[in-house]
């Protein structure tokens, strides 16, 4: 059990000569708790994988280190960084039974075979693998399997962290459902550091404390599900997270007001200090735009069509070129080609550049 | 259930029907019909009932003799190549690169052999191990290590057997490096983090997984070098004395040599029935290994 420093850690695959620009993986420093659940969340190719195999020593980093509690474990190879893996797909050693599997991590370090046993009980159990333990491994189902690779992990007493790269890809959703579930519960038990890739919101923000968010081999933002959601530090976060995502359209900003095709929206904050020549957008989830009839003084955008959710309806809708998605109240019934937008002002966010700008009281 | 009686889907099997029956039927009957009789030439044949296939299983008859010594002779050579040729090729196809240009360049070098044809190793085996003008039968004279495979039987059994390894470790090494490839990197990656060394990382992943490209590849092996005769008739022509004269070349001689078409047919057919039988076999291994791929759902 450890806390994780990544101190200015990059990784390119084309070599440490390669522009910073195409590294796979862009200088980042940041802090893993001990014992914190954290999800990197972002889309395919966006470098989530290779962080995670870089704290693993599957990858060796082209610049920057790794520390365990204060200690630079940078050089060292796998076997001896005390991480446990679980991948995509369940990674099984197939001659082998159940316990076989789950004591193979410790038969490998020379653990006597009294304590083996006693572990692999402990493990199986909480996994609810006993039944299974002398079974051929390769008989199981995914999930089952799935859980082997998670106990092969959990044996080893000394372990730092355990990664797990989308590791419920190949399972039913509804054992996704359950397997996520035990995964939470043990890591309350354990008190472990567990650090979880996916490109699936939902997985990210119900399993972790902090979502990690990633996108184009940079860490865009990281915090809890709330922040992620309320205040998005990058467009792509508000975009990401969230179904639908962030309506982010161009406007002009001065002081309080921002202007959106000529339209004045009023704003929480005072926004003066903005930088020249940025490229300004606001940023506003659909939950916090109403649609209502049309009236002087409300943006009018095009209704295009209702989506219809079951506990929510939302309204795509467009306002000039800009495609635009507001909450349908309950009750209100759309009539007609054009509504009105009703904008709740604390949940605007101007950004520069992509970025979130803190406006000022 | 309904069915469509259709009788015109009979018309779409007649033409392979007619194609294995000339192929593969009759002439299987002419040989079955062969083995029960007896000719000394001039086109005239005796019924010999099944005679011929009780001489052939009976050692102390002249033909059950030679039989059984040359099938002895040739399951202790499928036996040695296959414990030469099988470890050998999954140690070239562990040491073969994984990626890059030199896979290219292995690939080639290893499919060469396979590209030569038998009659063609033979002679290029022939002459390169005459101790006279042969590069490797003369440079071992030199090194004062007596070599001859025409007069000795151990130097014969040795070429033929180097020949075979020669010619056919390829084929294994290329099953088993298709099979290695086909092992994700997670496994190893798996593996890494579970502390494997080498050779855990070889019984506990690569082994496992390779066992199905190696049960191909023993069959085949087995098969090949059980119906050898090319290779071994061009380099000893099956001597010294009988000592490299495996079935083929036993049947050869007493089909074409001595012209007896019914001891020949009788052999053929029991040398026939002992391949479908080791085929038989291995197919039942090889479906029974595959069923236990499958996931099994609702396991508890």
């Amino acid at each position: 059990m450890a806390r994780i420093d990544l101190v200015d850690l990059a990784h390119s695959y084309g070599g440490n000569d390669a522009a910073t620009e195409s590294f796979a993986l862009k200088p980042v420093t940041m802090t893993w708790r001990q014992g914190g659940a954290y999800a990197l969340l972002g889309p395919s190719g966006c470098g989530k994988t290779t962080l995670l195999n870089l704290i693993s020593g599957i990858v060796t980093p082209s610049r920057g280190q790794i520390l365990f509690d204060g200690a630079d474990i940078t050089p060292l190879s796998t076997q001896k960084r005390n991480i446990a893996q679980v991948f995509q797909f369940p990674v099984i050693y197939d001659t082998m039974t159940v316990g076989q599997n789950l004591a193979f991590p410790l038969k490998n370090r020379g653990v006597p075979k009294a304590e083996i046993d006693a572990r692999v009980k402990q493990i199986a159990d909480l996994l609810d693998l006993t039944p299974h333990l002398d079974r051929k491994a390769t008989r199981l189902t995914a999930d089952a399997k799935q859980k082997i690779s998670l106990g092969r992990g959990l044996v080893r007493s000394d372990v730092a962290a355990i990664l797990f790269d989308e590791p419920l890809t190949v399972i039913d959703p509804e054992l996704k459902w359950q397997l996520r579930s035990k995964l939470k519960a043990l890591h309350r038990d354990l008190d472990l550091t567990m650090i979880y890739v996916t490109h699936d919101q939902t997985e990210a923000l119900t399993f972790a404390d902090t979502v990690v968010v990633m996108h184009d081999g940079r860490v865009v933002q990281s915090g809890t599900p709330a922040e992620l959601f309320d205040k998005p530090a990058h467009t792509f976060v508000g975009y990401f997270i969230g179904s639908p995502g962030m309506n982010i359209v161009p406007a002009e900003v001065r002081g309080r007001e921002a202007r959106i095709s000529g339209h004045p929206i009023a704003l929480n904050r005072s926004y003066d200090t903005l930088p020249a020549g940025a490229k300004i957008e606001v940023g506003v989830r659909p939950e916090f735009v109403d649609v209502a009839a049309p009236a002087p003084g409300l943006l009018s955008a095009n209704i295009e069509r209702i989506d219809d959710l079951g506990r929510v309806r939302f309204a795509r809708v467009r306002i000039g070129d800009a495609k635009f998605a507001a909450r349908v109240p309950p009750g209100f019934s759309v009539s007609g080609e054009t509504a009105g937008l009703v904008f709740n002002p604390t949940h605007v966010h101007v950004y520069a550049d992509s970025r979130l700008v803190e406006g000022t009281a | 259930m309904d069915k469509t009686i259709n009788q015109k889907a009979w018309f779409l099997v007649l033409p392979v029907f007619l194609v294995v029956a000339f192929s593969a039927i009759l002439p299987l009957m002419t040989v079955v019909n062969y083995s029960m009789q007896d000719t000394f030439g001039n086109n005239q044949f005796f019924w010999n009932g099944v005679g011929w296939f009780k001489e052939l299983l009976d050692p102390s008859t002249d033909l059950g003799g030679r039989f059984l010594a040359s099938l002895g002779r040739n399951l202790l050579f499928s036996a040695i190549i296959l414990a030469i040729e099988v470890p050998l090729g999954i140690v070239v196809a562990l040491s073969m690169p994984r990626d890059g240009w030199s896979v290219a360049a292995c690939l080639v070098i290893l499919a060469l052999p396979l590209l030569i044809p038998w009659n063609v190793v033979g002679t290029i085996w022939q002459i390169f191990g005459r101790p006279d003008i042969g590069l490797l039968g003369y440079t071992l004279n030199s090194l004062g290590i007596n070599y001859n495979y025409v007069s000795n039987e151990f130097d014969a059994w040795a070429t033929v057997i180097v020949m075979d390894v020669w010619h056919w470790t390829s084929l294994v090494a290329l099953l088993c490096y298709a099979g290695l490839k086909s092992i994700p990197d997670a496994y190893y990656q798996a593996a890494q983090i579970d502390g494997a060394s080498r050779w855990a990382v070889f019984t506990a992943i690569q082994l496992p997984k390779m066992n199905r490209v190696l049960l191909i590849a023993v069959l085949l092996r087995f098969m090949d070098s059980f119906m050898i005769y090319t290779e071994p008739f061009v380099v000893t022509g099956g001597g010294p004395g009988n000592s490299t004269t495996f079935v083929s070349i036993e049947l050869v001689k007493i089909a074409l040599g001595q012209f007896d078409l019914g001891k020949a047919a009788a052999l053929s057919l029991v040398y026939n029935l002992i391949i479908l039988i080791v085929c038989w076999v291995f197919y039942t291994v090889m479906t029974n290994a595959g069923a236990e791929r499958p996931v099994k759902q609702g396991a508890e």
